[in-house]
């Protein structure tokens, strides 16, 4: 089943002009327009992703993947004019043009951000326990022993030491903060959580762990996602499919293995060689 | 029955780094398995045996050709079809495992071999319980059941890789040297299990550098040279001195 | 409402044509009558004019119309935090200027005006502001909450319940209940156009895992009409329920954040709480008022002189928050909170006939160990 149909998705920053597609993108070398300076930081990008499918976006830093993300994440930024049409499974419409309170009703409840900043994502001075019950509590839940066990569910699930739930985020470490987020994420069993830069600020001994809790709730769940990295190995290790992404514009898509092993986008080739 | 039947299979690699040159890595492969085949892929070093397993799992996107896998459902060619129903076959009915282990670190070994299982449905102790049983039967000390593989010893790794690939019992199960950094005595255990712990309808494919394997264990013999076939030959008829590994 | 406004002691006609500032003296020529040769007899002229050079009610005419203006907004949206021009008050910032500005647009002279500063009428702060509305808007005054027409109330809400003629005026500190989450105003004023309270229950929840129960002494954050997120006012929890589906119109004013909201007569007024943690009010186990006698009133302790125990001495005591009251209690200990109406079925917080009934944590005398 389809959970998320996209097209023509596009991000620009600036004033735009018409010529500002046609002056951009992997064959221009650039994503900014010459005649009006915009930046267009992501454009003419389409992409599906199935019920429990995992979709990686790879591209270097400035290739449009995370505001791609948090297009289809329905983060808003107001100074991004953006473009484009996604259907999701059980919405009539253009996602990108709901209100605000469906588009409340939607991250409290299907579609789940995993920021790439914790600070973005989790409110330090509450406990880690509570940052996870917002979710629940934005969502309506109000039995308290209702959420709190919720909570600690998550947290076995996510591998946080459930004694540390009434401790302040503030003093987790930062492979137990991504954890908190990912718990939160799943909170009120989303259909597609997205996941923007999933192992950043980590130490590499702790990356594999949090993506391995991460691959293993997410299968539990049965829950899709998108995940942005500009790691290879990150995209590697989690997606079934994958997009490669240069100066805004999606270069190559495919199976994840066959994009890693048999790239054809000579972008992707130098990016598979490129990796140490 | 046949389960699979490729024809006229060819892959060519645009390599844009090396300047836009073309690489030829199979050219016109054609041959069919029938159901519960063993089929020996062999041939020296270079001669495409990898990227045949490659464009036969979609790792590789064939250049042209069928391959066409005439599963329960109907038949679907492999080389064409949606990547969507290339996944959903992977998840159930096509097995593959290569010579390296691609997994996640710090991971425990038993947790390697049991998550196909797991992503299958099963139990998470269900799941383990029989990850013990076939990394028993590969002789993987149990001390190393809970270490991570990463740290194992090549032929260690090895087992684990089998382990993890001989788990969810596939109907077509693809193996790419699977007991290459094995010694001979760990190299039978690996042979006797995959006589053994495959029911008789698993159709596998594997590519082999070890005649001695090749003799216990195939049925069929495909001989590989240069990206083409050269031929296919019951084991019987095999003359072990063109595989070189 | 029933209070004229205060400008109707002129010509009403003229009002709108000279610019609006008729006063309760006569200044309609626009000159003030106050020499200023020298100090001293700028001093002397007003002594001899009494209020002559004040407006009515202190405030000028266009700044009560725009306090009313408010607070008709406020009424409109009931919970909702309106701006107004809050003006500086011959009083400090937070001793009561938004209450008095309140207070003074709605006084009109044939009024009885109450103000009270914790229970209390004989405080400092209360009797200062009911001295500027005796001097300036020729109030009565009174102590007694149920002769009053308009009180004025710092933390708390009287014991005796309030009627449909009454109006109450809280003074507030800090407006928004959600900067205890987020002192970003701009982040909370989105979060309230969208009943977005999230983090707010994130901070009930906190509360309950820190003190097993919800914990909040005061500005206990309270919805209004099913929409806004309301911090009451200091008041005690005690306090909240007697808003909920009041007779009475609240407003509440906030001189340093100059925002005015209300809670008008009959309006649903729910405490945050849990399914399974209920709001509770506050628990006086076996403690009764020293001097009344009262178990049904807010008490709070009180150290005094124990004179029989020589100088020195000091014992704590438990008395009645509102004096008023008991006072009246004094002379008749079986006064019930009700005894000036004349209808069945007050529910009125605690301690009212019909409370116990839909609330049983709201009662005082049957408080045991419930909500732990």
């Amino acid at each position: 089943m389809t959970l998320l149909e996209a097209s023509g998705l596009a991000v620009r920053y600036g004033p735009g002009c018409p010529r500002c597609l046609e002056s951009t993108g992997d064959r221009e070398g650039t994503n900014q327009c010459p005649h009006c300076g915009s930046v267009v930081a992501c454009a003419d990008a389409d992409l599906s992703v199935e019920a429990g499918e995992v979709l990686g976006v790879v591209g270097e830093s400035g290739s449009g993947k995370s505001s791609l993300a948090e297009l289809l994440a329905l983060e808003r930024d107001d100074d991004a004019t953006t473009a484009g049409e996604v259907r999701y499974a059980g919405h009539d419409g253009n996602l990108l043009d709901v209100d605000y309170e469906t588009r409340h009703d939607l991250r409290t409840g299907e579609i789940a951000l995993v920021h790439q900043h914790i600070r973005d994502g989790l409110t330090l001075e509450f406990t880690g326990g509570g940052n996870v019950a917002e979710q629940l509590l934005s969502a309506g839940w109000r039995s308290y022993e209702d959420v709190r066990e919720r909570v600690r569910e998550l947290f076995e699930a996510t591998e946080i030491p459930v004694a540390r739930m009434d401790d302040p985020t503030s003093t987790y470490s930062g492979g137990m903060q991504r954890r908190v987020q990912i718990a939160r994420a799943l909170a009120t069993d989303p259909d597609l959580v997205v996941l923007d830069e999933p192992t950043a600020g980590l130490d590499v001994s702790v990356q594999a762990r949090v993506l391995d809790t991460f691959r293993r709730v997410q299968r539990e769940a049965g829950v899709a996602a998108i995940v942005v990295s500009h790691d290879l190995s990150v995209v590697r290790l989690l997606a079934d499919r994958t997009l490669v992404m240069r100066h805004g514009r999606v270069v190559e898509s495919g199976l994840t293995d066959r994009v890693m092993e048999d790239p054809h986008h000579e972008y992707t080739q130098t990016l598979i060689n490129s990796v140490i | 029955m046949t389960v699979l039947s490729v024809d006229g299979l060819s892959k060519t690699f645009d390599m844009h780094v090396l300047g836009d040159t073309q690489v030829v890595g199979l050219e016109n492969v054609s041959f069919a398995v029938r159901e519960g085949e063993f089929l020996a892929v062999v041939g020296e070093s270079g001669s495409g045996k990898s990227s045949l397993l490659k464009c036969l799992y979609r790792t590789y996107d064939p250049s042209s050709g069928a391959v066409v896998y005439h599963g329960p459902d109907g038949d679907v060619d492999l080389a064409s079809c949606p990547d969507r129903t290339v996944i959903d076959l992977r998840g159930d009915a096509i097995g593959y495992t290569s010579q390296f282990l691609d997994e996640i670190p710090r991971v425990p070994a038993v947790d390697v071999v049991a998550r196909p299982l797991v992503e299958q449905g099963l139990d998470r102790e269900d799941a383990r319980g029989t990850a013990r049983e076939l990394l028993a039967a590969l002789s993987v000390p149990e001390a190393l059941w809970r270490a991570y593989p990463a740290t194992f010893s090549g032929g260690e790794r090895q087992r684990v890789n089998l382990a993890q690939a001989l788990a969810p019992q596939p109907e077509l199960l693809l193996l790419d040297e699977p007991t290459s950094a094995l010694d001979p005595e760990t190299r039978q255990a690996a042979i006797d299990l995959l006589s053994t712990s495959l029911g008789s309808e698993t159709t596998i494919i594997g590519v082999f550098h070890d005649a001695d394997v090749v003799e216990a264990v195939a049925d069929r013999v495909l001989v590989l040279e240069d990206g083409r076939l050269q031929r296919v030959v019951p084991v019987d008829d095999y003359d072990r001195e063109v595989v070189v590994g | 409402m029933t209070e004229q406004p205060a400008a109707d002691e002129g010509a009403p006609g003229e009002g709108t044509t000279d610019g609006g500032t008729p006063t309760a003296t006569d200044t309609a020529d626009g000159g003030t009558p106050v020499p200023t040769a020298s100090v001293d007899a700028a001093l002397a002229s007003l002594e001899d004019d009494g209020l002559r050079g004040y407006n009515y009610a202190y405030l000028d005419e266009h700044t009560k119309r725009e306090v009313r203006r408010a607070m008709l907004k406020a009424v409109a949206i009931p919970g909702h935090q309106v701006p107004y021009a809050s003006r500086p008050m011959p009083l400090a910032r937070g001793w009561g200027t938004g209450g008095i500005q309140a207070s003074l647009s709605l006084l009109g002279p044939g009024d009885t005006f109450k103000v009270i500063d914790q229970g209390a009428d004989g405080s400092v702060n209360a009797a200062n502001i009911r001295r500027l509305a005796d001097n300036t808007a020729d109030v009565t005054t009174t102590t007694d909450t149920t002769g009053a027409d308009l009180i004025q109330s710092r933390h708390r809400i009287p014991e005796e319940v309030l009627t449909d003629d009454q109006r109450l005026v809280l003074q507030v500190p800090i407006t928004d209940p959600l900067r205890n989450v987020d002192p970003s105003d701009a982040a909370n004023r989105r979060r309230h156009a969208h009943a977005n309270y999230g983090k707010m229950w994130v901070h009930l929840y906190e509360n309950v895992v820190e003190y097993g129960e919800i914990n909040i002494a005061a500005r206990y954050p309270t919805m209004v009409a099913g929409r806004y997120l309301m911090d009451p006012s200091p008041i005690p929890r005690w306090d909240v329920p007697k808003l909920d589906d009041a007779d009475h119109l609240t407003i509440l004013a906030a001189g340093r954040e100059a925002r005015i909201y209300a809670v008008p007569p009959h309006t649903a007024v729910e405490p945050l709480a849990f399914t399974d943690r209920e709001f509770t009010v506050e628990r006086f186990p076996d403690q009764a008022c020293h001097a009344c006698g009262s178990t049904d009133t807010y008490l709070v302790e009180v150290s005094e002189e124990a004179t029989d125990r020589g100088a020195d001495a000091f014992e704590t005591r438990y008395a009645c928050n509102d004096t008023s009251f008991c006072e009246k209690r004094r002379e008749h200990p079986e006064l019930s909170k009700d005894h000036h109406l004349d209808r069945e079925g007050v529910d009125w917080g605690p301690g009212t006939p019909d409370a116990a009934a839909d609330d049983d944590t709201g009662s005082a005398a049957d408080q045991g160990g419930t909500g732990q």
